[in-house]
């Protein structure tokens, strides 16, 4: 089966391998260390790992369309926030009658905004399948349009990165409006439980964190299982030489349209399992630098090797968290500056690197 | 009242006779003599009964004085006293706290701080109170300069009762200004309509005034049915013509959003278009160009306009300087893979955004309007363009005609299409192709340096000015179809126009998003722009 065979290969061994280790580790270290011990993991940790986490899946799903596609999507972020806003609206349901105001049903902003009843496309978001079904589908659905549109015509390359720029733009700008429903700017935020569990306990943010590892180990494993299929040669074949690919008789079009489809569903479960760990969703997730910044996460580890996306996004936001706690104003310098230094010197990024290492010591 | 009444009218006949009186009493009276004058009259109106202060009044207009509106608008505003003890009347400057700062009203020197208690106030009662506002106004309408006549026949519309029109009217006779005609002639046809004249309605029906519709929906809403049917069709006619201002107004909007749009693009429209490179620091780029102009009026304090001319260049070199650092230090290495050039001109980007934010502050700045470009150009009641926007519009279309030229005219212009269309053969016929691109480059950061001067004229100045830029640019040069010059002016200006055309139903954000999502849908159509390359250019 598609899905099995990467189980094979030593290098999804080694990751998985990895990343099974990791999350037992860290949770060993939570469970069992005593509080004032060095070794001792807090929940605060465990939290923020678990959000690397969900970057690193959003960093896979990025790969699989531009290291194997070809296709540099500037506006992933709002895949992302989909994914996240359908959790983030299960959650708000979820609050009940327990809000400010104390709506069974309406959110405490829509009673703000004097709202009298529930838009239509919040009905349904209080069933914990209807919102994990959504958080597949709405990105899903907006990806499989846009795409239809987009690569139906050939538009590719640097028109196609503008565009999903575009669209994550618009985006924001809609989700920013009090009126489209979605708390505007506050987003949705002062969540309590997620299928009973009350999310302000240690044992829910242990659990979030093992399920964004197992998350990213399955969406490890379906992008991979993607990649080395048929399918998977064919689309690389569509990104080294798309015409050629067209001419032999492929359609062209329906695997990158498939490809994308897959990836922004990726996104969209790495959104919903981040919202609950950071506790809000605002719009401020689509915003375009978001988007471009997780490219840059692939960039850094190297693309079209998926684990090369993991390590990125893991490395890039570690740093992120150092550096805005130092030194806040030099952050956007060093991120401004690594998105040179990639790019111009580190083209197959540390991924490339280790590659050549490698090369070097068996020959 | 009736005593009152003839009482202001005489006033107003004196007043219409006034210019004579004035260079009458100019040819037999001194110097000396008016001073004292001035005093014996301002006296008269302190010491004057009730009853009396008419006349008062009625002589200080009737003097001819050129300082008796200020006396006149000071005993309105209560600011006329007398000191106690020498009887003089004296201006009061300051009426706060215990002194009071005082001025003499002959001369306007200022006499210093004096106690409330030695000062004594000028009374007044409300009746004389409304009527100053009348004697003020047609004061006003015997100035010389025509503009002041005609602010003050402005603001005679609405304000006219019985007391004023005959006075209006015989200044009507005299005045030779047709603008100033035309408003005595719609403020005495205000006051018409509300008595019931029929023939006023058909004055008033040319007219755009606020006052005169407020007038006009009186009476249709009055007993009088021949009038409120004519009055109707009167309104009919101004909201016909309402509606065309309003359209001319949104057009000039959505030009002028359009001209900024263009300003912004035009830019990226030599170095992505022509050149093919992305340049995501094209905002930032923009953004030096502003700051540009901030520095430059830093080093001219109190001379805005001065400033904002020099700056015009400074603008260009330094934005073009900036520029052709960034092509050397990074661009020259990714020729040919314009992914990664997206992302490493992106964290470029990101550095410019935060050196602005470290070196001169994370807050906006002020830049100064300078005077001649501040105001605005009244076209009629309904209608004033902003004059800055004005001058962003023909800057836009300036540049745009100095790029042309430089494009189609010029040995660089040539040499630059020659590189596109075919580096190798170009650099075979001679042609120092990294030359070229570098000035290139340096010839589309320097126009998007231009944009920044001149937007620092429309917004805030700040490190976000250029991301704020830097969607709408790209979306304006795709739609128009790349490496097209006419493409991203016709993009541009009517993107900005459907932009304005959509707010007023839609909201701001809404039509912005109308916009986007439109330009993602058409991109989809019709991938290569409105204005697809043809021929050889198309190949590369």
């Amino acid at each position: 089966m598609w899905l099995t065979r990467p189980l094979r290969e030593r290098s999804t061994q080694t990751f998985l391998g990895v990343l099974f280790a990791a999350l037992i580790v860290v949770t060993f270290l939570h469970l069992a260390m005593p509080e004032d011990s060095a070794f001792y993991v807090s929940s605060f940790t465990v939290t923020l790992m678990g959000k690397y986490l969900c970057y690193a899946l959003l960093a896979v799903a990025v790969d699989l369309v531009w290291g194997y596609l070809g296709i540099l999507s500037l506006g992933h972020g709002a895949f992302f926030a989909l994914g996240g806003y359908a959790m983030g609206m299960y959650l708000m349901r979820q609050i009940g009658d327990r809000g400010t105001y104390g709506d069974p049903i309406l959110p405490d902003f829509m009673v703000f905004l004097n709202w009298q009843e529930l838009p239509w496309f919040w009905l349904g978001f209080d069933m914990a399948w209807f919102a994990f079904l959504m958080v597949i589908l709405a990105p899903g659905i907006l990806a499989l349009v846009f795409g239809f549109l987009a690569f139906r015509s050939r538009v590719t390359g640097v028109y196609l990165s503008i565009i999903t720029q575009a669209l994550t733009f618009a985006l924001m700008l809609a989700f920013f409006r009090n009126e489209m429903g979605f708390g505007g700017n506050n987003g949705l935020t002062d969540f309590r439980d997620l299928l009973g569990f009350n999310l302000r306990t240690d044992a829910t943010r242990l659990g979030l964190f093992i399920a964004s590892g197992i998350a990213l180990a399955i969406g490890y494993l379906v992008c991979r299982g993607i990649v080395t299929s048929k399918l998977g040669r064919v689309s690389v074949a569509c990104r080294d030489a798309e015409a050629r690919t067209r001419f032999l008789g492929y359609r062209v079009e329906r695997v990158q349209l498939f490809v994308f489809v897959v990836s922004a569903m990726i996104a969209g479960v790495a959104g919903a399992l981040y919202v609950p760990q950071v506790g809000i969703i605002n719009p401020s997730e689509f915003s375009p630098i978001f988007s471009i910044e997780i490219v840059v996460w692939v960039a850094l580890g190297g693309r079209a090797t998926l684990y090369g996306a993991v390590i990125g996004a893991i490395l890039v936001n570690y740093a992120k968290t150092v550096f805005t706690g130092v030194m806040p104003d030099a952050w956007l310098f060093m991120l401004g500056g690594l998105f040179v230094l990639v790019t111009v010197f580190l083209p197959k990024g540390i991924a490339g690197l280790l590659a050549s290492r490698r090369k070097e010591a068996t020959t | 009242m009736g005593i009152i009444r003839s009482l202001t009218q005489l006033l107003f006949a004196l007043i219409l006779a006034l210019p004579i009186a004035a260079s009458a009493q100019t040819e037999d009276a001194g110097e000396d003599q008016g001073i004292d004058q001035g005093q014996k009259l301002l006296t008269n109106l302190a010491e004057a009964p009730d009853s009396k202060v008419e006349e008062a009044i009625n002589a200080i207009v009737s003097s001819g004085d050129e300082r008796a509106r200020g006396w006149i608008e000071a005993y309105g505003r209560n600011r006329l006293s007398r000191v106690k003890d020498t009887g003089q009347v004296v201006l009061v400057l300051n009426n706060r706290g215990r002194d009071w700062e005082i001025a003499d009203p002959l001369t306007g020197e200022n006499m210093g701080e004096m106690s409330r208690r030695e000062l004594d106030r000028v009374a007044i009662n409300n009746r004389i109170r409304g009527q100053l506002v009348g004697i003020l106004a047609m004061l006003d309408l015997n100035a010389a300069d025509p503009d002041v006549r005609e602010a003050s026949a402005r603001e005679m519309m609405g304000k006219v009762d019985a007391t004023l029109v005959e006075p209006l009217e015989a200044r009507l006779e005299l005045e030779e200004s047709a603008a100033v005609r035309e408003r005595i002639r719609s403020a005495l046809a205000i006051y018409r309509v509300g008595e019931g004249d029929l023939d006023a309605v058909e004055e008033l029906s040319g007219s755009l005034h606020p006052r005169a519709r407020a007038a006009l929906s009186e009476a249709v809403r009055g007993d009088n049915p021949a009038l409120a049917t004519k009055a109707r069709q009167a309104l009919a006619t101004i909201e016909q013509k309402l509606k065309l201002n309003n359209a001319a107004e949104t057009l000039y909007f959505g030009l002028s959003l359009g001209s900024v749009l263009v300003l912004a693009a035009i830019g990226l429209a030599i170095t992505f278009g022509v050149m093919g490179v992305i340049n995501m620091a094209h905002g930032e780029l923009i953004m030096l160009g502003a700051y540009t102009t901030w520095g430059v009026q830093q080093l001219l304090p109190g001379q805005p306009g001065l400033a904002l001319i020099l700056s015009i260049p400074a603008g260009f070199l330094v934005a073009a300087t900036a520029g052709i650092i960034i092509e050397r230090s990074v661009i020259q290495f990714l020729k040919g893979r314009p992914l990664e050039t997206l992302l490493a001109t992106f964290g470029i980007s990101l550095i410019l955004q935060q050196l602005v934010r470290t070196v001169i502050s994370p807050q906006n700045r002020t830049v100064v309007t300078p005077e001649w470009m501040s105001g605005s150009l009244v076209i009629n009641d309904a209608l004033s363009l902003t004059l800055n926007r004005m001058y962003v519009l023909a800057f836009a279309l300036i540049v745009f005609a100095g790029l042309m030229l430089i494009m189609r005219k010029t040995r660089l212009g040539l040499e630059v299409r020659a590189v596109t269309q075919n580096r190798n053969m170009a650099r075979s016929m001679g042609i120092r192709a990294t030359r070229v691109d570098i000035m290139t480059f340096a010839l589309g950061s320097g126009v998007a340096g231009l944009a920044g001067v001149a937007l620092s004229q429309l917004t805030n100045v700040g490190p976000n000015l250029g991301q704020n830029y830097i969607i709408d640019s790209f979306m304006v040069v795709v739609f128009g179809g790349v490496g097209n010059l006419w493409g991203t002016l016709i993009a541009g200006l009517s993107l900005g126009t459907i932009n304005q055309l959509l707010e007023p139903w839609a909201g701001a954000v809404l039509a912005k998003i109308i916009v986007l999502v439109f330009i993602i849908l058409f991109i989809q159509k019709r991938p290569k722009g409105l204005f697809p390359q043809k021929g050889r250019a198309a190949e590369g």
